[in-house]
């Protein structure tokens, strides 16, 4: 069976995790050069459905990701491409030092994919809410890091992932989530898509933000503000061609994640443009603080990240245009 | 439990094995000197583990490091790589000459294992970890039916790691017949004895417990550490360990269970000399 790969319609809600699953079982069916190494945790990362159709695929190390990451270096060798899928707070945190120097240092060809990021996590609370795994990540050489934002991209990614013969970290969503692209969108590893023009500023959002900023940019239209929306969709490298125009054209950013406002995107996109096109940059993020229980959306409230909350961040950001 | 059965190895082989021991140290000894620092004390202590490894038993082509049937071998106290690189360079794989720019900038023989250095097969110094990508090593050459058999180095110190516990509790559960572990059991680590520190007895009855088959020798007894891998090599469904017991320091009279030698102050002038003319008398008695 090499069917289609069923994408799902713009607006319809769809958890990334399922994506994952999804384009795992399609890629398992033409491709022999990846493995999934688990632990004990497909059913939370969305990787269940490959488990179950390819078990002979699937390295199953049992609630030890120090061991697991450092063994998936070894493994990945020629033709063998670990996919290495957990929640992010117990995979790349617990094992960031072994992603670090067993996999980055040495460039090893494995993929990291982390389930369980941001404030989207929901009802599982703190200590499941990794809000500063971009941080840990994009501060470390020779990883790739990449936040799909939605399930259809995501789907999109995933191969792309596995072609980049290098070390990669994912993102992979919980909650159901809007989907934004269609089955026609482009994606590649280090180019950002933008998804409405505008030169009065730019929200540059990331991951499931990127359905808020677009929301956002449409509240703002009808003000008569035209707002560039800028899906970035690969933290590192960053598309510094795409990110250097929106700033000349439009002298106003905005920027949009689920992750701690210090270290994550925004904190890439500062870096990059203080030194090569400074502008008033308004960073919309978690404020410096933990995650807590509750619904995602209503978490989205609770920390700032919602539609309103990122038109209100462009609002400031257009009053500090000199 | 067994113990090492030393077998019927000819003297010749024997003498020529010590003899590439002695090299490995006396290189170890030039090579922390040269460098200006680095760990002597667990170099000298794994010297003859390697030279049996290097010199016998691994299926290794210096001409072709990434011939894929090859055996794999993983340092994972990669702090002794000193012992790591002068095996590497006895067996061809580069210039014995480049021994010199140990620790240098811009040199690859860096101050613990890496990639770069041909015949090195994973990055390691972060203890812990190269046991495991020894078993993940392990676990694709039975995934894709390679021939090769995978060999591992842990310190005795490197155990209380607890990633060292969850590779061994993979290992067992994975049934990795195709994986030769040695524990370099000289007893002490950077700041004292291993059993003041944290004790790690009894050592052969966890690793029972974890599945291994297990072997205890006296590490500095090449009769012994050749039967030890060739029983292991026998072994069927079950890692295999080697409790090799060896002195810190080994070879060197003022280095050998002195915790100071464990790293990173080079020897002096003095020390050196004498160091090379004792490890020399070794050779020259065996």
């Amino acid at each position: 069976m090499t069917g289609q790969l069923a994408f799902w319609s713009p607006g319809e809600q769809v958890s990334l995790r399922e994506a994952f699953g999804r384009v795992l079982c399609h890629l398992g069916e033409t491709r022999s050069d990846f493995w999934l190494f688990d632990a004990d945790v497909a059913g939370g990362t969305g990787a269940k459905p490959f488990a179950d159709r390819f078990p002979g695929r699937v390295v199953q190390f049992g609630i030890a990701e120090q061991n697991m990451v450092a063994a998936a270096a070894g493994f990945a060798e020629g033709n063998c491409i670990p996919v290495v899928a957990g929640f992010a707070s117990f995979l790349m945190m617990r094992a960031h030092e072994q992603f670090r120097t067993a996999v980055a240092y040495p460039g090893r060809n494995v993929k990291v994919c982390c389930s369980h990021v941001g404030v989207d996590v929901g009802p599982d609370g703190a200590t499941a809410q990794m809000v500063e795994d971009l941080a840990v990540t994009r501060s470390i050489p020779n990883v790739t890091v990449v936040v799909p934002a939605d399930a259809n991209e995501l789907m999109l990614a995933v191969p792309e992932v596995l072609d980049l013969d290098g070390p990669v970290y994912m993102r992979i969503g919980r909650s159901p989530a809007p989907v934004v692209f269609d089955r026609d969108h482009r994606f590649r590893i280090g180019r950002a898509t933008v998804l409405a023009d505008g030169r009065d500023a730019a929200i540059v959002a990331t991951g499931t933000l990127v359905a808020r900023a677009v929301s956002a940019a449409e509240t703002l239209r009808r003000e008569g503000v035209a707002v560039r929306v800028i899906n970035l969709s690969t933290i590192k490298p960053l598309d510094r061609d795409t990110l250097l125009a929106a700033a000349r054209d439009t002298g106003a950013i905005v920027t949009a994640e689920d992750h701690n406002r210090h270290g994550g995107m925004g904190g890439a996109v500062c870096e990059f443009l203080s030194q090569h096109h400074p502008v008033p940059v308004e960073v919309v993020g978690i404020d410096d603080r933990f995650g807590t229980s509750g619904e995602a959306e209503d978490l989205c409230r609770h920390f700032g990240l919602t539609a309103a909350d990122l038109v209100a961040a462009t609002r400031r950001v257009l009053a500090r245009k000199p | 439990m067994s113990t090492g059965n030393a077998g019927p190895y000819p003297g010749e082989l024997l003498g020529e094995l010590r003899s590439r021991a002695a090299e490995i140290r006396r290189r170890v000894v030039q090579m922390v000197y040269d460098g200006g620092s680095g760990h002597c004390g667990g170099s000298l202590s794994v010297a003859d583990i390697l030279a049996a490894l290097y010199f016998r038993e691994l299926r290794l082509d210096p001409d072709r490091p990434h011939w894929p049937e090859r055996d794999r071998f993983v340092l994972s106290k990669g702090h002794a790589c000193p012992a790591l690189y002068a095996a590497l360079a006895g067996r061809g794989f580069f210039d014995p000459a480049d021994l010199t720019r140990f620790r240098h900038l811009g040199s690859p023989l860096k101050g613990h294992p890496e990639r770069c250095v041909p015949g090195v097969e994973t990055v390691t110094g972060s203890l812990g970890q190269g046991i495991s990508a020894a078993l993940g090593m392990a676990l694709g050459l039975r995934r894709k039916g390679s021939p090769g058999r995978v060999y591992a180095v842990v310190g005795d110190g490197e155990m209380q790691e607890g990633q060292v516990w969850e590779a061994l509790m993979a290992a067992g559960h994975f049934r990795l017949d195709n994986f030769t572990c040695f524990v370099d059991r000289n007893r002490l680590q950077g700041d004292g004895r291993t059993e003041e520190i944290l004790d790690l007895e009894p050592l052969a009855e966890k690793l029972r417990a974890f599945r291994w088959h297990v072997q205890e020798i006296d590490g500095h007894d090449m009769a012994a550490i050749l039967g030890a891998i060739d029983a292991a090599k026998r072994v069927r469904g079950q890692p295999q360990i080697i409790v090799a017991n060896t002195v810190k320091g080994k070879g060197v009279s003022y280095m050998e269970s002195v915790p100071q030698w464990h790293g990173t102050a080079p020897p002096t002038d003095p020390e050196l000399a004498t160091a090379l003319a004792e490890l020399g008398a070794e050779e020259a008695a065996t």
